[in-house]
């Protein structure tokens, strides 16, 4: 295994952490808000890590920007979904979690 | 090892998520695990190398069925006003036993059937791919799956053409009254706003990579149908001057290329829907681009529940 490989592993391991942190949240959060809150940011950092990971091994540019751009698009439609999914329940009533 | 413990996975995922999907009382959480159901068959047809399916699989079974499905379920909240339970229990337990118990021995014996038929299989079964491979030059396409939908079983695709004009011809007769959806959302309008032009980038993609490789009208008309699905949710509605003829046509334009290119080549050689080989590549393109188009539109306003300018009238 080169240095690359292993900066890959690092990164890709590192993606999985936060899947299975932000999955923990969702699972065992409260409310909504935060359950929202866990799998939005796990999501999003989880997913760059992996893309970063995958980019690193990637044979051409173009996978870099492929990948680069369906990251992109996960943030948009995590963070819009999340958005819709926190007002319909402030809409509806649901009152944030307090401890 | 991994490999086969990754399918295992899938594989028990996929009966799981049936079975939760089949047993969920509440529509709703019944709608979203049909979507996740979907995605983890897409899954599962890229395990089996079959991309183009794959691809379908999630673009129509998972993105716009989905969306169809959450759309019918607000309409028929709305017309039974939240009273709705979906239990499916029967009022009269007694009754139900003797049905179920059928149904049951009806799909054991279904099962049985189909096991018995997959087992007794051929080791290794070719079917057609010789044939098709032998005549794929003629096809006037590099790819298989396009060279069998659009040429050499083209009835079957203008029959499905036909089917989903259909569909939206039923829909328009069934759909009286229109509700109007709830108000736009910004954070809607710039996400469809954003999403849209890659969409129909995506869209361009599948036309054009189908005719060489994994994709084609069915995909690329349902990420065309999901981009008009985002853009009615953010509010958009098609300028009135273009909502009678021009959309209408777009709709008809698939199936209808469809019916003259098979008119065409009865009355010139004969035989249905047999492009001569010189042309069939400019043929299917020119087909799949019309389908394309169809498609979307169809899938569009099969959400909205109709065709748009129809409350105007009398």
């Amino acid at each position: 295994m080169t240095l690359l490989d292993y900066l890959a592993a690092t990164l890709l391991l590192a993606g999985a952490v936060f899947f299975l942190a932000g999955t923990l949240g969702l699972l065992r959060f409260p409310d909504v808000y935060t359950r929202l809150h866990a799998l939005t940011k796990a999501d999003n950092v989880g997913l760059g890590l992996t893309v970063a990971g995958l980019a690193v091994q990637a044979e051409s540019w173009q996978v870099v920007g492929k990948l680069v751009l369906i990251w992109m698009l996960v943030l948009l439609a995590g963070a819009s979904v999340a958005h819709l999914i926190a007002r319909g329940a402030l809409h509806k009533g649901i009152r944030p979690w307090t401890p | 090892m991994v490999k086969l413990a990754f399918d295992g996975l899938v594989v028990l995922l996929l009966l799981w998520l049936a079975w939760q999907t089949l047993a969920c009382a509440d529509l709703f959480k019944a709608i979203l695990q049909f979507i996740s159901f979907s995605l983890v068959m897409a899954l599962a047809w890229v395990r089996l190398d079959a991309l183009d399916i794959a691809l379908a699989e999630a673009a129509i079974g998972a993105g716009i069925t989905g969306a169809l499905l959450l759309a019918a379920l607000a309409r028929l909240r709305a017309s039974l006003d939240g009273n709705l339970s979906g239990d499916g229990a029967s009022p009269d337990g007694r009754e139900v036993l003797p049905v179920r118990g059928l149904i049951l021995a009806g799909v054991a014996l279904a099962t049985a059937g189909l096991g018995y038929a997959v087992l007794s299989l051929p080791e290794t079964a070719p079917g057609l791919s010789q044939q098709i491979e032998a005549r794929l030059g003629d096809s006037g396409v590099g790819s298989r799956v396009t060279a069998v939908l659009l040429n050499f079983r083209g009835y079957d695709t203008l029959l499905e053409m036909v089917v989903l004009m259909l569909a939206l011809v039923s829909v328009k007769t069934f759909s009286s009254t229109r509700h109007a959806g709830a108000a736009p959302q910004d954070v809607l309008q710039v996400l469809s706003r954003v999403v849209v032009l890659p969409l129909i980038l995506v869209t361009a993609y599948f036309l054009w990579a189908g005719t060489d490789g994994h994709g084609g009208a069915f995909q690329a008309g349902s990420v065309l149908g999901a981009a008009g699905v985002l853009l009615l949710l953010s509010g958009w509605r098609l300028p009135s001057p273009h909502t009678g003829v021009p959309l209408r046509a777009l709709i008809a334009a698939g199936p209808g290329l469809f019916v003259i290119v098979a008119l065409v080549t009865l009355l010139l050689q004969g035989t249905l829907l047999t492009y001569p080989p010189a042309y069939a590549g400019s043929l299917i393109l020119l087909l799949e681009i019309a389908a394309t188009f169809s498609i979307g539109a169809t899938l569009a306003m099969l959400f909205l529940g109709g065709l748009p300018g129809d409350e105007d009238r009398p």
